[in-house]
């Protein structure tokens, strides 16, 4: 499982500047970053390298913050890599809450991030598919 | 028709100020008689009924609350024996509790006059056809005008509130002359007649008697010219006895209060020292002909000031500015009361803790009354996906109609992003107020 932060915004001009700038400020890392937005709020998911002292720094600096672990795995940086893995999850019956992903990596493979509902079924369906999970980004 | 009790209604100032002295003293004989609370509260001071001569003695008599009300709930300040009381009426409260107001048939047959000289004040009489379109029930708005209508001879249509379609259809095919209804229905049956496809030439409406709700001049403007109606003000509060305390003319400068049957005065909100005609302050009721609740000095919390100026209707009963706000934290919004309070304690209950930090915003968009209420988001109610902050949004919501019967918009903010203050929080900013 790979960790991951989560931070309640405000849907205004400028809060996610000061965010990221308290994070730059304390020397923190951002090795992934998503955003869900609705209209009037966001939420910022992302992964570091140091996700206990970035919750600290966070709430020390006044926001709303959680740790949530995800499933995430790796897959071949190629057309239809991410269809092939959601197939599976479909087919098995597991509840994709959301996902994040991101290519690159030194591996040269392509991480996804999972949320799921259900985390013992998802690993199962992935590991009897020969789909490796990966327990860092780095 | 130009006035319905010409005798009351235009009785020359020195003859009214005699009547007034008359059944002030009559009352409080009455009331010391009859509930304790007043007996207690003049014992107090030392003041017996018979130093009360004249209405100018009624700074000398002790205020009476909403709270005294609560206290006595539910038939503690009756003056009448239960026997002798025809109807209630009541109005909701912060914590459940009911202020509850018993009427003796006298009291109901006063009323309905107010009622039916307000009708006149309207253009009214009785060839007219009168759509009550308030709530009938403890609310005093339905029944009020309806006895009003019927004791003026008017056809009466008791529509009560809600099914805006079934309105239109009734005022459209009734030929109905006058409208009485909140004013921000009055808009919502506007919009309805829109949908419709009905033109207000097609109605036969004149006036509109609209209140139980604070109102701007540019929405009686916009109400006018939507209806093709005139739109006239009507004040009242159930202790009091309902609508119809205070009326409209034709002149539309001000709301005659009915002073052969309610004394009123202005108060200062913070010494409660009495203020000369002009000064704005609280505005305070004596019922001078009430049986079943009288009440001495009573306080509405209404912000306003009064004028003796002569009206060129030829009523000689001072009139009432509009209402600028209210002295305590009690909201009207769409004409129902909603208290900050209840709020609070939804927004405490909830299964999600939710942050004790949050602020209520009123305003009027589009001529109807809005309320949003922000929250801050903390550990407790904050989750990574947005489906579960969407659903309690939406359960804060619903709790919130449940438990103050309008819809409440609820927003999600940063934790310290609202106002904090020392001492009593200020929770609530109305923004309708700003364009009073």
């Amino acid at each position: 499982m790979i960790s991951q932060i989560a931070v309640f915004l405000e849907n205004k001009k400028g809060r996610l500047a000061d965010m990221t700038r308290v994070l730059g400020d304390a020397g923190v890392d951002l090795v992934a970053l998503t955003i869900a937005d609705t209209k009037e709020f966001g939420i910022v998911r992302f992964v570091t390298k140091d996700n206990d002292k970035v919750l600290r720094v966070l709430k020390e600096a006044g926001y709303t913050a959680t740790k949530t672990e995800l499933v995430g795995i790796e897959v071949a940086d190629v057309p239809g890599g991410l269809s092939a893995v959601l197939k599976v999850l479909g087919d098995g019956g597991a509840e994709i809450e959301y996902l994040y992903s991101f290519a690159g990596t030194h591996t040269g493979k392509a991480a996804i991030l999972f949320k799921v509902a259900d985390v013992t079924n998802t690993v199962r369906l992935l590991t009897e598919n020969g789909i490796e999970l990966i327990e860092k980004l780095f | 028709m130009k006035y319905y009790n010409k005798k009351m209604e235009c009785m020359d100032r020195a003859e009214l100020k005699k009547l007034q002295s008359e059944r002030l003293a009559a009352l409080v004989a009455y009331v010391y008689k009859n509930v304790a609370v007043y007996r207690a509260k003049m014992d107090a001071i030392g003041l017996l009924p018979s130093d009360i001569r004249s209405i100018d003695d009624i700074s000398k008599l002790p205020f009476t609350t909403k709270q005294d009300l609560r206290d006595g709930y539910p038939f503690g300040m009756f003056a009448s024996k239960k026997r002798d009381i025809v109807r209630i009426h009541a109005s909701s409260g912060t914590t459940g509790k009911l202020t509850v107001v018993g009427y003796t048939k006298r009291d109901v047959d006063d009323w309905a006059e107010c009622c039916a000289r307000s009708l006149v004040c309207a253009g009214m009489d009785k060839n007219s056809v009168v759509h009550v379109a308030y709530g009938y029930g403890l609310f005093t708005g339905g029944l009020g005008l309806h006895y009003g209508a019927e004791k003026l001879g008017a056809m009466t249509v008791p529509a009560s509130g809600g099914n805006t379609a079934r309105q239109v259809q009734l005022l459209r095919d009734f030929r109905a002359d006058a409208l009485c209804c909140t004013p921000s229905y009055a808009l919502y049956i506007a919009d309805e007649m829109e949908k419709m496809g009905v033109k207000k030439e097609e109605l036969n409406l004149k006036s509109g008697i609209f209140g139980a709700e604070p109102w701007s001049d540019n929405m009686r403007v916009e109400i006018e010219n939507r209806l093709g109606i005139k739109a006239y003000d009507i004040y009242g509060l159930s202790e009091i006895s309902g609508p119809g305390v205070a009326m409209d003319c034709a002149e539309q400068s001000g709301k005659h209060i009915f002073e052969d049957l309610f004394f009123p005065e202005i108060v200062d909100r913070d010494t409660l020292a009495p203020l000369p005609y002009g000064g704005e302050g609280e505005l305070v009721f004596t019922t001078l002909n009430k049986q079943g609740l009288p009440l001495i000095r009573y306080r509405t919390r209404d912000i306003c000031a009064l004028t003796d100026e002569p009206c060129k209707c030829g009523r000689t009963h001072v009139r009432m500015s509009k209402v600028f706000g209210r002295t305590d934290d009690m909201l009207i919004i769409r004409g129902v009361n909603v208290f900050p309070s209840q709020i609070e304690s939804v927004l405490m209950n909830n299964d999600q803790a939710v942050a004790p930090h949050y602020f209520i915003t009123v305003d009027r968009v589009n001529m109807i009354d809005t309320i949003e209420i922000q929250i801050e988001v903390n550990e407790k109610s904050f989750s990574d996906e947005v489906k579960k902050m969407e659903a309690l949004q939406k359960k804060l919501e619903h709790d919130l109609f449940t438990a103050i019967g309008i819809n409440a918009v609820v927003k999600l903010v940063s934790p310290n992003t609202l106002p904090r203050s020392e001492g009593k929080a200020k929770r609530v900013t109305d923004l309708r107020k700003s364009n009073r």
